[in-house]
């Protein structure tokens, strides 16, 4: 156990994987630099028949990643969230459809990494924070790591897994630290949600970015001597609904953290199913703290009204005590 | 038509053509009959797929579009299976979750059809990548429309396959019309072969309604394709016979196609075209190619009926396949 940084983790994880298995290999735009970091030192041990440089054709290169899983490889390809735009229909049509269009012929053991860059001046463009878009499609696992462990056993998780994964790497967390297992067989497993902090009065389900945030909110309530329960899904599909439910069933109060807009978020569906399955177990109305329903704005001013804070959720918390 | 092709092979093509010309005859009556909807016919492109699935081995990957049914039969797909995904039947291909535009059969090579024009040409692409990153000697082909090869996802894979140099063969079945739009008016070059310049890789004009003549130019470019010498374009000229699909006759109307020209393209029908040949070659005698016919026409006939008896999928297919492993249902 070492202490390493959220985009450390990740690498380590992508690498451990491509060691064990020949399968593995991965590609996207200038990875052999590593421009987005997480693949520092892949090319250098694995070359370039694993290391594979892209041209600038989402469309193109997602559907080969498909297409290669089809028949029998684990690619893992690296892009940011606001290029999946550009390569929707291989994502949609090919990769989240075949299984099921297909009677279950197809199986694709196929990673997407969509790096989450936001909140640091890059304008609407490339500022996406997608998941809950492939959370309505089906067929795709979307998972958001929120703490350094998470993702590299998440990582490790979604190589080894025979379905299409998207993994969303928080582009706020990518700079965080925390202990990593260096234990290559360590993983962590899809649909159990992470009960960083235990309590007993208000539940705040955190996704991504969101978790540091609603962790010290937490730390800030204790002060007032009310014990909130911090719950980090890390993996939206599948989901880990049990989890949440029974924090409800105990505290009555819920929150949701999500730096997705608001509208059709991970929140709302969260919000949604609690408010399906365990409607008689609230003692105050829901609250979602998510980003406001609008682009991204380029100027800091108006950028850092958008994302939910800790000071939001402590407002949201303190809303559900009445 | 001259050739050195075996006598088994040439037998073999033309078993395959009248297959699908039997099996889209015997959708045309269901249709007429209620029982399907309407679906896209690939009568008089036969020998597109025949000529160039025949070149392939069964370890070859294909994988094609919309008009979906000629690709798989000619690549050797189960005549009864196929029937019953188009009825939406559980001993379907798919178990009834595909219908007519997404037939697979991923045993013998077929990657699947798309509905979504030229989305399955990055996918073929990657099976392609997977052969050569592995070491393998596999290739794969993909079909695809004079209307797709204007869409990005076909520039994007063409530039790729070439620059990694991948064993994959392009196929672009130009019938000269997407829906109702010639391509005089949407592609910019003279020919859609010629455009394989831009990415380095031949591109080679094939007379699509010679299935001889599709067979060898596909051999040529799957022997490059697995010596290492990378991706070809083949542009097979032909015709659709019929509508865009099955219930647009109506469509006739508008005139996008003269009556003359459809009546010159149905006299080089695929079929004759290869029958002819090989009777005036003295390869076969008219009646074994009659014999053909008949016995694909039989074994049509029994699809159908396998077909009708297979029942449709119970609620309990619903959620699956959703995923490699079911997961609970949200
Ligand atoms: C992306 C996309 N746009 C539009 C359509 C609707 N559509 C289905 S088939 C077709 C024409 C395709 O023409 P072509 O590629 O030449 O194939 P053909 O039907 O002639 O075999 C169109 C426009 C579609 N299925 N997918
Ligand atoms: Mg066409």
């Amino acid at each position: 156990m070492a202490e390493k940084m959220f985009m450390q983790a990740l690498g380590m994880g992508i690498s451990e994987e491509m060691r064990a298995d020949p399968k593995v290999f991965l590609m996207g735009e200038d990875v052999r630099a590593s421009v987005y970091g997480a693949a520092t030192g892949l090319h250098d041990e694995f070359g370039d028949d694993r290391v594979l440089n892209t041209p600038l054709s989402e469309n193109g290169f997602f559907g080969a990643a498909v297409g290669a899983a089809a028949v029998g490889m684990r690619p893992v390809v690296e892009t940011l969230t606001s290029f999946m735009w550009v390569g929707m229909d291989q994502l949609v049509s090919q990769a989240a459809k075949m299984r099921y269009m297909f009677g279950g012929q197809a199986t694709l053991p196929v990673v997407f990494r969509a790096v989450m860059y936001y909140g640091g001046g890059s304008a609407a463009h490339h500022s996406d924070r997608s998941y809950p878009v492939f959370m309505n499609i089906g067929g795709l696992k979307v998972v958001a790591p929120g703490t350094p462990a998470d993702a590299k056993g998440l990582m490790k998780t979604a190589i080894r897994d025979n379905d299409p994964v998207i993994m969303f790497e928080d582009g706020t967390l990518l700079g965080t630290r925390g202990e990593v297992p260096d234990d290559p067989d360590f993983t962590v497993p899809f649909g159990v949600a992470n009960i960083l902090r235990p309590g007993t009065d208000v539940t705040v389900v955190a996704i991504a970015g969101s978790v540091p945030h609603a962790v010290a909110a937490a730390e800030e309530m204790a002060k007032e001597d009310v014990s909130v329960e911090v719950i980090d899904p890390r993996t939206l599909v599948p989901l880990d609904k049990e989890t949440i439910l029974n924090s409800v069933g105990k505290t009555g109060r819920l929150v949701v953290a999500d730096p997705a807009a608001k509208v059709c978020s991970a929140a709302s569906e969260i919000m949604s199913i609690v408010g399906e399955e365990a409607f008689w177990d609230l003692q105050a109305p829901m609250q979602k703290v998510a980003s406001k329903q609008v682009h991204i704005p380029f100027a800091q001013s108006l950028e850092k009204l958008v994302y939910p804070t800790r000071d939001g959720i402590i407002e949201a918390i303190k809303k559900t005590l009445g | 038509m001259t050739t050195n092709i075996s006598k088994d092979l040439l037998l073999l093509m033309l078993e395959r053509m009248w297959r699908i010309r039997h099996f889209e005859l015997k959708l045309t009556e269901m249709y007429n009959a209620g029982e399907i909807g309407g679906v896209h016919l690939y009568i008089g492109e036969e020998a597109v797929a025949v000529g160039a699935c025949a070149a392939m081995k069964d370890s070859d990957y294909i994988a094609g579009n919309h008009r979906s049914h000629g690709h798989p039969i000619a690549k050797g797909a189960n005549l009864n299976k196929a029937m019953a995904e188009i009825l939406g039947r559980i001993d379907g291909y798919c178990k009834g979750k595909g219908g007519s535009m997404h037939l697979a059969d991923f045993s013998v090579g077929i990657l699947g059809e798309s509905g979504i024009v030229a989305s399955s040409v990055p996918v073929a692409t990657g099976a392609a990548l997977a052969s050569k990153l592995q070491g393998e000697d596999f290739v794969s082909a993909v079909f695809f429309g004079d209307g797709a090869s204007n869409q990005g996802a076909c520039h994007e894979a063409m530039n790729l396959a070439s620059v990694w140099n991948l064993p994959v063969i392009f196929i672009c079945e130009n019938n000269q019309y997407a829906v109702t739009t010639s391509y005089r008016d949407t592609v910019a070059v003279e020919h859609i072969s010629d455009r394989a310049q831009a990415y380095n890789m031949p591109g080679v004009l094939v007379d699509g309604q010679d299935a001889i003549a599709m067979y060898e130019a596909t051999a040529e470019a799957v022997q490059r394709a697995r010596n290492g010498e990378g991706p070809t374009l083949i542009e097979a000229l032909t015709y659709r016979f019929e509508e865009h699909s099955l219930g647009l006759e109506k469509i006739r109307k508008s005139e996008y196609r003269e009556d003359n020209e459809i009546a010159e393209w149905r006299r080089r029908d695929p079929l004759d075209l290869l029958t002819k040949s090989m009777v005036e070659s003295g390869t076969v005698t008219q009646a074994e190619c009659d014999a053909i016919s008949a016995a694909a026409h039989a074994a049509v006939e029994e699809a159908a009926e396998f077909a009708r008896n297979s029942p449709v999928p119970d609620e309990s297919e619903l959620y699956k396949d959703m995923f490699f492993s079911e997961m609970p249902v949200v």
